[in-house]
Parts: structure tokens; C-alpha cells; sequence
């Protein structure tokens, strides 16, 4: 390596600040994309948690075996099955959404759902049944039941949000396949890290890094935060 | 708690908005020509010089899937993309014969390099060939790194394999699954041989502790094309755009754009359209 630490992180922190139109337009892409696919996978896998935390039905074991096998596959593997309905040969092909941001989407849906209905899942059968029961006894309608123990429920809901969200917003194999890595189109946060990595141009790859790092940090410290109120207080 | 809720509302409604953007962008897209080609061009820098020239000048946006010469050709083939540039001779004598592609252009080219450690330890410099070249590496039992991707470039070195009639299986082979900017600092990393194009090792020669070790020759001249596609296969296509940008490559501006694009002040790619 013929540069220096000190000088890459300074290149870093320059591409940042200097609102480096390259840089940024990583960032708005890996952010367009991942929050899109967070808020379309959103209340359906909810609702699905929902269900699954208090219905019985037929069937109702094997979803749950499913979601968690979904939860453990590799996104690189999300990434060979969104490919494969998305091109021109495949089901989805007459889309054309293939090495478009519509098609990362779709993919980072896929990795997120499983995650979004299996945490809260987990969330809602903790509840105290007890409470959706009398709320509904005492005539409140389904609706505004279900509202009441969502925000009973906030702070592990919002950590099934932000494990789903951190899970797509890194996730590199997937948007590589699906996406194509095309400059200011599909090239987000993890895949120019991949391609700077491999120019051995490492300045831009830091910059992309931190911002991670510190969305990370916000996001843990938010939640820490949320956390703390909805625990008793020790004394 | 208000203002967390507050905070949470904010920026649900600012995703919501930036994520509209995306999920019902205008349907016309005539404008975008997707182009898939080797990662050489796109990293040696070549493409980031010539295409917003054409872009200004048309209007088109071209958007690049940097890959190797046989996943773009794939590609091609299944009309997952609007024109392709690769530099596969043969591979790509077939995607014209079998009536997928149509209008191959060469457009320039460079040549094949074998690059090794600085002191040559195979002794290659004098090889009469590049074959001869590659029986000296597999004798050493020095590592020789391949792409090992069905690019061009490992099209090019399974070739040199053959007529060498050596079977790429001897202790030192690695196949490493990159592309060349990889593989060159793979290549770097283990101190070993590897074939790359000269555009590619000059534009990133600073970073490398490898020589050109062996050069020139037939064998190692180097030609790219970009092929359109057949609109009797994908009518849908965007072909007007792909010939639009097969046109400008040939015109006597971007063909001397080409022969002056210089990285360290080195040549890259050398100009040929009717040569």
C-alpha cells in the first residue's frame, strides 16, 4: 500500500464533507432502496407475525418452520432466486427489472420479511394476553386493540425494524446479482465497497464505512435508548 | 416521548417520500442504454472518460454492468441488456453466428501482458512464446493466478493453456473467481503470474509490485467489439439508443478520445475501427 492510513481517513472524511456528489449518490441509493423495502414489507409481515403469535390454524407450524429457515439462508442465495425470477427468462422477466433499483427491492424484501414476522412474532407472544383480551371484552374494536398492543409492544417492534433494516442495508450479494453495480443506478453502500475494495482504491470504501458505522451507532443508541424507559427502574 | 414519536413520524413520511421515487419512477425509459461489458474497460477508467461525453452530446444515459466478457455476452444473449462490448474473439464469432448479436464493430484494442515478480524468477523473459512462457511458470512450481471467471482474459489464458497442450492443474494454479483488479492484487499478495490486459496493469501499476515479464506477439493481441443485439430476437430493446452509441464509438472524435486516453501517462487502448 503506497498511502497511508492517516491520509486515507483524511481522503475519507473529505469525500463526506466535501458532499462528494459520487459518494452520496451511493448513499441516497442504498437509502431509497432499503427503507423502500422496509416500508412495502412493513405492515404485511407484521400482520403475520400477528397471526402467528395468536391464531391457531392448520398449517400454522410449518409457516413458522419457514420463516425461520428464510431467516437463515444466505442473502447471496435471496440474491440467485430474485435473479433468476427476474430475468428475461424467468417468471418475472417481462418486468425488465433486472439491474434496476425495483428489483433490489424486491430482493431486500425477501430478506427482510422473515426477520420483520419472526421478531415480531417472538414480540407478540410475549404480551400479556391477558390485555388484548380485556381490551376486546370491554368492547374496544379490533383495530384499536391491535394499536393498544402495538404500542405496549413499541420497543420490540422497533428492534425487529431495525434488525430487519440493518440486515438489508449491508447486505452485498443480493443487490450485486439483482442490481449490477451500475454507477448512481444500483451501486449502494456495500456494493461500491466490494468494487473499491477490488480497485484497491480505499479511500471511497472507508468514507462508505463510516457512514455505516455511524448509522449503526445512532440506530443502537436510539433503541438503547427507547429500551431504558420501557424497563423499570432499578434502584 | 412525544418528540421520539415525533421523530419517528418525520422520518416515516421522508422515507415514504424518497421511497415513491423509486417504486413509480416515469415508465419511459428510451433514454437509458444499459450496456454490459468487461470489467477492463470500466476499470482501467476508460469508460468514465469517453461515455459522458456521448451522453452530453445524445442525451442518452448509458448505465455500465461491469462484468466479464462471458457473463456479459450471457446476458446478451437473454436480452437482459441493450448492447454488449467484450473482447472474446471466438465467443463473440458465435453469439453473431447463432443470430443473437448483429453489427460487431472493432473498436480498439490493447494487448495481453503475462506479469510475474519483478526479478522473473521463471525465467519467461526470453520465452520464444507466450506458450513457452506458460510451460517455464508450471515447471517452477511458482503460483500462477487465473480469473477462473470465463472473462475474456480467462478465455484468452485457457487458449494459451491449450496450445501449450499443458492442463491447468499443476500445484501452483489458482483459480480465484475475479475480476482483473482483483486478481492483479491477488496476484500481487501471493507474488505470482497472472495474464491481464495492459489497460488494466497500467491503471493500476502504482499499486502493484509485478512486472511485465513476458509481451508481445500475435497470440496476445488483444480486440474489443461492441455487438448489437438482434431486434428480431428482443424487439423491446432499446436499439436505437444501443446504435446511437455503437455509431459515436466510431466516429473519428471518440476514436481519438480513445488513442488519447492516458493513465500515468501511458496508452491504454489503441484506436481501430477500419484498420
Amino acid at each position: 500500500m503506497t498511502e497511508s492510513w492517516l491520509s486515507l481517513i483524511q481522503q475519507a472524511f473529505g469525500l463526506l464533507f466535501s458532499l462528494d456528489p459520487g459518494t452520496w449518490s451511493i448513499i441516497g441509493v442504498s437509502f431509497n432502496v432499503s427503507l423502500a423495502a422496509l416500508l412495502l414489507t412493513l405492515v404485511p409481515s407484521m400482520v403475520l407475525g400477528f397471526i402467528l403469535a395468536f391464531a391457531r390454524f392448520p398449517g400454522r407450524w410449518t409457516v413458522i418452520n419457514l420463516v425461520q429457515t428464510m431467516q437463515s439462508i444466505p442473502t447471496v442465495v435471496i440474491g440467485l432466486l430474485a435473479y433468476l425470477l427476474l430475468t428475461r427468462m424467468g417468471p418475472l422477466g417481462d418486468l425488465r427489472w433486472l439491474f434496476t433499483q425495483k428489483g433490489m427491492i424486491l430482493g431486500q424484501m425477501l430478506i427482510c420479511a422473515p426477520v420483520l414476522v419472526a421478531m415480531s412474532q417472538a414480540a407478540f407472544t410475549s404480551a400479556d394476553r391477558r390485555a388484548w383480551e380485556t381490551s376486546r371484552t370491554l368492547g374496544a374494536p379490533w383495530l384499536s386493540a391491535v394499536w393498544v398492543l402495538c404500542r405496549e409492544l413499541r420497543a420490540p417492534l422497533l428492534m425487529a425494524i431495525v434488525a430487519a433494516f440493518s440486515r438489508i442495508v449491508t447486505e452485498v450479494g443480493c443487490s450485486m446479482m439483482v442490481g449490477g453495480n451500475i454507477m448512481n443506478v444500483t451501486r449502494n453502500i456495500p456494493t461500491a465497497i466490494a468494487l473499491e475494495t477490488s480497485k484497491g482504491d480505499f479511500a471511497q470504501a472507508i468514507a462508505l464505512g463510516l457512514v455505516l458505522l455511524i448509522l449503526a451507532l445512532i440506530l443502537n443508541f436510539a433503541l438503547g435508548t427507547l429500551r431504558g424507559k420501557s424497563e423499570p427502574r432499578s434502584h | 416521548m412525544f418528540k421520539f414519536k415525533r421523530l419517528i413520524n418525520i422520518a416515516l413520511s421522508a422515507a415514504l417520500l424518497a421511497s415513491l421515487g423509486t417504486v413509480f419512477p416515469a415508465l419511459a425509459n428510451s433514454d437509458i442504454i444499459k450496456l454490459a461489458t468487461t470489467t477492463s474497460t470500466e476499470n482501467s477508467g476508460l469508460l468514465g472518460y469517453l461515455l459522458p461525453k456521448f451522453e452530453k452530446e445524445t442525451g442518452y444515459q448509458v448505465q455500465v454492468i461491469a462484468t466479464g466478457t462471458g457473463k456479459a455476452l450471457k446476458l446478451a444473449r437473454q436480452g437482459d441488456v441493450d448492447v454488449v462490448m467484450t473482447h472474446a474473439p471466438a465467443a463473440e464469432a458465435k453469439f453473431v453466428a447463432e443470430g443473437y448479436g448483429w453489427m460487431p464493430r472493432g473498436i480498439m484494442e490493447n494487448d495481453f501482458v503475462i506479469l510475474g515478480p519483478i526479478n522473473d524468477p521463471a525465467h519467461i523473459r526470453d520465452s520464444k512464446s507466450a506458450a513457452a512462457a506458460f510451460k517455464a511458470i508450471s515447471k517452477s512450481g511458482l503460483p500462477f493466478i487465473s480469473r477462473g471467471d470465463n472473462s475474456g482474459t480467462h478465455m484468452k489464458e485457457m487458449a494459451i493453456w491449450q496450445k501449450a497442450a499443458i492442463a491447468p492443474e499443476f500445484s501452483g494454479y489458482t483459480s480465484v473467481g475475479q475480476g482483473m483488479g482483483k486478481t492483479l492484487q491477488m496476484a500481487n499478495e501471493m507474488q505470482g503470474y497472472t495474464l491481464s490486459d495492459r489497460g488494466t496493469y497500467v491503471a493500476y501499476k502504482n499499486k502493484l509490485n509485478l512486472a511485465v515479464d513476458y509481451d508481445g506477439g500475435k497470440t496476445l493481441a488483444n480486440p474489443y467489439q461492441i455487438i448489437l443485439i438482434n431486434p428480431k430476437k428482443y424487439p423491446d430493446l432499446n436499439h436505437k439508443g444501443a446504435r446511437a452509441l455503437s455509431d459515436w464509438l466510431i466516429s473519428p472524435q471518440a476514436q481519438k478520445m480513445i488513442n488519447n486516453y492516458r493513465v500515468n501517462g501511458e496508452q491504454l487502448f489503441k484506436a481501430t475501427y477500419g484498420k
